[in-house]
């Protein structure tokens, strides 16, 4: 199977502080990849360099081709995407004017093409259709997390990149999140999926790998991995009690 | 003071008031999309009007060589850039970008300066050489640090400042200029007689200012142009060049501060340094509305505006002392209602 | 390859040899170097080091200039009157300005020094009584016991005596007490106020120093030269100033001497060349100024200093060594079960969205009180509402039964709070001593001026002292002079819990201390924390690792949503339903 994203002994470092050491990861075509593991082990960071906001040493390839040098809104106009952690909504601007900036590298294609991308996006996510003309500053968490996910949308990315897409969500949001996860592989969208919700994750996930202090110290099919004892011990943490 | 001068004044401080706002506008855009407290804005100022003067005795305005000059700076630093990541598709851009360009406007203004064309066609002259400066400035002063501090990025101000105020002593030297009106004539409203120029002014710079809010309402360079304001992550996240968007707001700048020159040269004498001093009231306008939303920045510049007018009636020699003290009451508010602790991004 | 102090007895011996060997011009212009070393020292410590930037010092020469010159000749006043008149009136300026900027952000101080120099040059060349754009002339010149400095040599050895009081006074208030939480101002002001540093007067006591060194630097000027007029004192002179600053390496205090000389050089050479270029004359030197300022800001921003240091290995400071001193007096703790915390209905907003909501818990002496929950469940907003780093809209906090919800982080502080971040705030360049140290900051008390006269060795020793001790208590004597930045992250965290100790406190506030670590770390910190306990320590401890936290606390309180879901004990909790569904996000149910 041809790989999406590949990277092979990726490098970050803040000042002397490496947050990520030599990481070694692929997403697969049309696939689901996962990466657990607790807060600061440099799950973030992974994606900040991916997309270059960060520079990293190390080998990075989307599509086949290196993205060494390449700028992030370069890489945006190549398909990928990435929803934050934090989301980074324009939260003085509305909810319509928010997802026609998700499709600024597309701004040649013409009025059609984006009413129809307006009409997919609206009818995936009702709510935010009823809010449109709202700031997006004054929406829910919920909403604020569709939002973001509408947003990247609507660039038609082939690689999304999630950062903690449930982070703070109530349950039943959290649920909605991972069924259009879901959704969104069978339209042939490669994701890299980063969660502490670690059961979500890999229920959801083809592959996973979990990440701590910076280094990948698991790796294994998404369903292997859940069975793992380690895993189940460390990060599916209150299973162990629940049992 | 009888009704008339009241009104004189108004009429003047109103006439100032709307030039501060444009540069408060301005001078608000670039700082919230580059964080760039943009003090050379006023060097704008000066060059447009002053080459306007220039052209209208048919004499060459010194302007253009800084242009070509710039524009080649700037070609140099792209295209060492482009060179180092081999993108060499970026060449010819860059190549028509900043060399042709400046030149063909250069040669172009060296050719009709002698020839003292009709005063609209200097204006657009004038708009041709000065507005370029604005990106021509960002690339080389501006865009290598583009994640430099508020203030590292002040002190490169100060220093285009020193570099673009000290040209302007070389190329249009130590007399002042005025050009002549666009429109001579003189209203009579009521008691107080109202010079077109005037009205003109305002006219001009609400319509700018009308134009900027639908640039901002309706275009998605605008929207771009606000979303990096609000939130540069994010923009970079949805693929908004950093660069576009610093370069689009420096021609902005430089755009209004070549029209406020424009509109500004036949109004009063200027000489090679007058741009600075207005374009910092430019700044004092936006102190006054708070530094953070438009619609108050026009209030603030406008009641700047009146402030001088008066103020030049009652104490003229102390008329820049009081315009530039004003700032101290809103500074004193801002304080009192801050309370978080503010500290640098490293 | 020189040492530091080599060159120091270098520049010493140039100096005193300098009035020898000079031709009456260059000493002249040794002045003037000594003159703007004067105020580009103030900005070295007000823009290099605290982060406050300012275009203005030229008005508090000015300022410091003619209040001299119009007591002297209207008056005929004696210079030494006019020193402190000068240095009066600049103080009481620099405090009103200052009140009012320094709260607000970075950019609001350098545009309104630049209003402000504006206004003082046109009103000094506006004013009456000053001569207007003529200036005062017929100045006399300063007379130390009968012995009148009359000429360039004479006022020399003043001006160079000056500066050099001056530097030495600026280097020994940054290697003190007030210099460390100065050096934490620019990036690090949350913490400083969370150890009881009141930041805002501090940045005023930076800007009040800065501001006196540009008065004694005009009054000295004034004397030297006997003739003060407003074209000194040009907004373009406040640029210079700060430009000179910059050059030098706007964090070091040798720099300015660097600074000032290069630019004064430069700008008298340029004048005597640059004619020859140009037709006219004119003030062209400020075109290469500029020119010169952009690759400097571009490549090297922190000036010329460091990379003269490096050459010279003057920036690697000879570690320092721990003396042994009396202990610092120890608080007196609460008896361990008498309530210690207790939050009340506390409600915090952001925009509309409540982060916490009606949040209750208590707390007793002597406990380890873990408060855990998903990320986002607004565990941070609790404990920086505790913390005073947040006001909270709502609700009562009460701390040793007081209430504390209304204090600022440094009140709160000096109460007996101390914490640790999530994010590692440490300041980078400093030593972990010293980081350590300004944990102790509320248990010394000498301020800038004594620190400045070196009259606060005593206390300085012990706090180090006390330092050392907690750098040793959580196992980092082998880095004690190691600067923060350079160790990993682990034990950036310990250094984290080490200044929190020092400032011995009554209650330890830990943000997920164990994030970021490795197994063998989490260990040895739980070893740590359990120690602690033994010791007689209260610790409200956020985490998200539920391993980390079950086998340290007593009791847990869960928040999610904002909310307090449960609270008890570490195994009831692991056992509670609400708590496993809000961990697990509960997408059993119907997951594909």
């Amino acid at each position: 199977m041809s790989a999406a994203l590949e990277i092979d002994g990726l490098s970050v470092a803040y000042g002397k502080v490496e947050a990520l050491h030599r990481a070694t990861l692929r997403v697969n075509e049309g696939a689901i990849a996962t990466v657990i593991g607790p807060n600061g082990a440099g799950k973030s960071t992974l994606l900040a360099a991916i997309m270059g906001l960060l520079p990293s040493k190390g080998i990075l390839r989307y599509a086949g081709a290196l993205l060494d040098g390449s700028s992030t809104e370069e890489r945006v106009a190549r398909g990928m995407c990435l929803v934050p952690e934090r989301r980074e909504l324009f939260a003085e601007l509305s909810v319509h004017d928010n997802l026609l900036l998700g499709a600024f590298h597309r701004r040649g294609d013409g009025a059609r093409a984006l009413a129809a991308d307006f009409a997919e996006v609206y009818a995936r996510f009702p709510r935010l259709k009823e809010r449109s003309g709202q700031l997006a500053g004054t929406l829910s968490g919920g909403e604020r997390q569709m939002l973001a996910l509408g947003r990247a949308l609507m660039a038609k990315p082939r690689l999304l990149l999630l950062d903690e897409p449930s982070l703070g969500l109530a349950p039943r949001v959290v649920r909605e999140t991972f069924h259009i996860i879901a959704d969104l592989k069978r339209t042939g969208v490669s994701m890299l999926l980063v969660e502490q919700n670690a059961r979500a994750a890999l229920q959801v996930a083809d592959y996973a790998y979990v990440l701590e202090v910076g280094d990948i110290v698991l790796e294994g099919p998404a369903a292997e991995l859940a069975g793992n004892p380690r895993v189940v011990e460390t990060y599916l943490g209150l299973s162990s009690a629940a049992r | 003071m009888n009704a008339d001068i009241f009104l004189w004044l108004v009429q003047d401080g109103v006439t100032n008031g709307a030039i501060y706002a444009l540069l408060a506008l301005a001078l608000l855009l670039v700082f919230a999309v580059t964080r760039v407290i943009f003090v050379p804005q006023g060097e704008f100022i000066t060059y447009a009007a002053l080459s306007l003067s220039l052209l209208e005795a048919g004499r060459t305005p010194g302007t253009i060589y800084i242009l070509a000059v710039g524009g080649l700076a700037a070609a140099a630093i792209d295209g060492y850039a482009a060179l180092r990541e081999r993108a060499w598709r970026r060449l010819p851009r860059i190549a028509a970008l900043y060399i042709v360009l400046p030149l063909a406007i250069a040669f172009l203004v060296a050719w009709a300066a002698p020839r003292k064309l009709d005063q609209w066609i200097q204006v657009l002259l004038v708009l041709a050489m000065v507005v370029p400066l604005g990106p021509i400035v960002y690339r080389i002063a501006f865009q290598p640090l583009a994640n430099a501090s508020v203030l590292v990025l002040f002190i490169v101000s100060m220093a285009v400042h020193y570099i673009l105020s000290g040209l302007s002593l070389v190329f249009f030297g130590g007399e002042g200029l005025r050009s002549s009106p666009f429109w001579d004539a003189r209203f009579k409203l009521g008691v107080v007689e109202i010079s077109a120029q005037s009205l003109f002014v305002v006219a001009a710079s609400l319509l700018l200012i009308v134009g900027l809010w639908l640039l901002f309402e309706h275009s998605i360079y605008g929207k771009a142009l606000r979303a990096t304001a609000i939130n540069r992550v994010g923009a970079r996240l949805v693929g908004i060049p950093t660069a576009l968007t610093g370069q689009l707001s420096f021609l902005l700048a430089a755009f209004i501060g070549a029209v406020s020159g424009i509109l500004i040269s036949s109004i009063t004498t200027l000489y090679y340094d007058t741009g600075f001093l207005i374009g910092l009231k430019g700044f004092v306008g936006a102190i006054l509305g708070g530094m953070a939303s438009y619609p108050l920045a026009a209030a603030g510049a406008l009641v700047l505006g009146l402030l001088e007018s008066f103020s030049s009636f009652w104490a003229s020699a102390f008329k820049e002392v009081i315009v530039f003290t004003s700032i101290i009451p809103m500074l004193v508010w801002l304080s009192l209602r801050s309370r978080h602790v503010e500290e640098d991004e490293e | 390859m020189i040492g530091a102090r080599a060159a120091l007895v270098l520049f010493t011996a140039f100096l005193a040899a300098a009035p020898f060997f000079l031709s009456e011009f260059y000493v002249t212009l040794m002045n003037y170097i000594g003159l703007s070393t004067l105020v580009a020292l103030g900005l070295v410590l007000l823009t290099g080091v605290a982060g406050l930037m300012s275009f203005g010092q030229q008005a508090f020469v000015g300022v410091g200039a003619y209040t001299s010159a119009v007591l002297a000749v209207h008056y005929g006043a004696s210079p030494w009157i006019g020193l402190a008149a000068g240095l009066a009136l600049t103080g009481l300026i620099a405090v009103g300005l200052g009140v009012i900027t320094v709260r607000l952000s970075g950019h609001y101080l350098p545009l309104s020094t630049i209003a402000w120099g504006i206004s003082v040059y046109f009103l000094f060349g506006n004013l009456e009584m000053l001569n207007k754009h003529d200036g005062v002339g017929g100045l006399p010149p300063v007379a130390i016991a009968g012995w009148k400095l009359d000429t360039g040599r004479e006022s020399y050895v003043l001006i160079w005596l000056v500066v050099l009081a001056a530097l030495l006074a600026a280097r020994n208030l940054l290697d003190s007490r007030s210099g460390r939480a100065v050096r934490a101002l620019r990036f690090r002001a949350t913490m400083a106020e969370s150890f009881g540093i009141d930041t805002a007067r501090l940045k005023l006591v930076i800007f009040l120093y800065a501001a006196l060194l540009a008065g004694l630097s005009g009054w000295l000027y004034a004397h030297f030269t006997r003739y003060v007029s407003p074209g000194a004192f040009t907004v373009n002179m406040g640029i210079e100033y700060l430009f000179m600053a910059v050059v030098g390496g706007a964090s070091q205090v040798w720099g300015a001497v660097i600074g000032a000389s290069l630019l004064t050089l430069l700008k008298e050479w340029l004048k005597d060349i640059l004619p020859t270029f140009f037709e006219s004359s004119g003030n062209y030197e400020v075109i290469v100024f500029g020119l010169l300022m952009l690759p400097l800001l571009h490549r090297a921003r922190d000036g010329l200093m460091p990379v003269l240091a490096r050459l010279g290995r003057a920036g690697r400071r000879a570690p320092a060594r721990v003396v042994t001193a009396d202990p610092l007096p120890r608080r007196a703790g609460p008896a361990a079960g008498t309530p210690l915390l207790a939050l009340a209905g506390v409600q915090k907003n952001f925009g509309g969205l409540a982060a916490v909501r009606a949040l209750s818990f208590d707390m007793r002496a002597g406990e380890i009180l873990g408060l855990i929950g998903p990320n986002g469940a607004g565990k941070s907003t609790a404990f920086n509402l505790v913390t005073g780093v947040l006001p909270s809209d709502a609700g009562e906090i009460r701390f040793c039964g007081g209430r504390i919800d209304a204090l600022p982080a440094r009140r709160i502080a000096r109460l007996g709070i101390a914490r640790t971040f999530q994010h590692v705030n440490l300041v980078g360049a400093m030593s972990v001593l010293e980081n350590v140290a300004i944990g102790a900051h509320l248990r010394g008390a000498k301020g800038s001026v004594r620190a400045m006269l070196r009259l606060d060795r005593d206390e300085e020793r012990r706090l180090l002292h006390e330092a050392a001790k907690q750098v040793e208590r959580v196992g980092l004597t082998a880095h004690l002079n190691d600067a923060s930045a350079s160790l990993p992250l682990g034990q950036q965290r310990l250094v984290e819990i080490a200044r929190a100790l020092a400032a011995d406190p009554v209650l330890l506030l830990l943000d997920e201390p164990a994030a970021g670590l490795r197994f063998q770390e989490k260990q040895a910190l739980a070893a740590l924390l359990r120690r602690l306990r033994s010791e007689g320590m209260s610790i409200l401890l956020v985490e998200h690792d539920m391993d980390f936290v079950m086998g340290l606390v007593e009791r847990l309180v869960v928040m999610d949503f904002g909310e307090k879901i449960a609270e008890g004990l570490p195994r009831d909790i692991q056992a509670n339903a609400v708590v496993i569904e809000a961990y697990l996000g509960g997408i059993e149910e119907d997951a594909p």
